[in-house]
């Protein structure tokens, strides 16, 4: 397979969690094992939208149960005889493999995938920034000789770029480093705060500048943290940046 | 069948609790760390080839900038290959 890996680096290594539950979208080769017309394909792909069964595949390093995950959509691209170029957008933890044969069972031809190539991973796709390896060697030998940021900014984003699709709560300077020794966020502490969060929901909170503080688990929606004067807001999970390069406000 | 909205095709608008200014001292804006904190704090969308694995290609990626830590966000496996696992993610 091959496509959008995104790779960590240092201390952003800790994003990979949120990564790793990130929704994915792939496109790929159906080769199907019989004829079979366009419409029937259509009608019996688009039954695998939505919520899906799956059992993960005998060699799977995961626990061969049934389990649930969501098919965002999948659309057929093009129909050449019995290739059959699709596009899926899906849950992490889905195997597309599997999928496809599935699919494959569902029409009656049997099935196998051909090619897969994912195109994105969360927030990163083929548009934002995409390189080789052969960029990342070239680029990096160009920094060493010129020591010119640019060059390092062509290859590297921020790790800010992966939480895209996390609601965010920002927070004031003075509430930064009670996060980084691992403090959950109260409400004075609070700016602004996205539409949607509902409590139990993974949120990312940010500097105002943009930066990551944490990961954690909101404890109430937006409209309760809007309202609040005090209390416990967001239950940090996970400290992503490191203690000390704001200011103790604190005891 | 009921349709599940892709997390990219969620809107969230931002809400403002209280008005707050951010003192330039510290930290940075994520676009404008300098070095080495530009590497510290990033993150790189890679391209996989289909021979190697995740693993191998996060190694190499590891050699070339020097440095001690770095991890992949959801595996893909090489397209060919004999025995082994299959990851999800």
């Amino acid at each position: 397979m091959t496509g959008v890996l995104p790779i960590a680096l240092e201390e952003a290594t800790k994003v990979i969690q949120a990564l790793l539950k990130a929704g994915k979208e792939y496109v790929g080769i159906m080769k199907l094992h019989e004829d079979v017309p366009e419409v029937r394909i259509r009608e019996v792909s688009s039954e695998f939208q939505g919520k899906i069964y799956q059992r993960p595949p005998f060699r799977a390093s995961v626990k061969r149960t049934l389990r649930v995950r969501a098919i965002y959509y999948f659309e057929i691209l093009e129909v050449e005889g019995r290739n059959i170029l699709f596009k899926v957008g899906c849950e992490a933890g889905t195997y597309i493999r599997k999928l496809i044969h599935d699919i494959g069972k569902a029409l009656g031809c049997g099935a196998h995938m051909q090619e897969l190539r994912r195109i994105r991973a969360g927030p990163l796709t083929e548009d934002s920034g995409l390189v080789t390896l052969h960029d990342v060697l070239y680029l990096y030998g160009r920094w060493k000789e010129t020591r010119e940021i640019g060059f390092l900014r062509r290859f590297i984003m921020p790790m800010e770029k992966t939480l895209e699709f996390l609601p965010k709560v920002f927070i004031k300077d003075s509430a930064v480093d009670a996060i980084c020794h691992g403090a959950h966020l109260t409400a004075p502490g609070i700016t602004y705060i996205e539409t949607g969060i509902k409590p139990m929901d993974t949120v990312a909170i940010f500097t105002l500048k943009g930066e990551a503080v944490a990961l954690g688990r909101a404890e109430v929606s937006t409209e309760e943290m809007l309202k609040a004067t005090h209390g416990i807001m967001v239950k940090t999970e996970r400290v992503l940046m490191p203690r000390g390069i704001y200011p103790k406000m604190w005891r | 069948m009921q349709e599940i909205r892709a997390p990219w095709d969620i809107k969230r608008e931002l809400l403002v609790k209280s008005e707050d200014e951010t003192d330039p001292k510290y930290g940075h804006k994520p676009e404008e760390r300098p070095y080495p904190e530009i590497i510290r704090f990033g993150v790189i969308n890679l391209d996989k080839p289909s021979g190697p694995s995740s693993h191998e290609v996060t190694a190499w990626i590891k050699r070339i900038l020097g440095i001690e830590h770095a991890g992949h966000g959801g595996t893909l496996e090489p397209t060919y290959r004999s025995a082994g696992v299959e990851t999800p993610r």
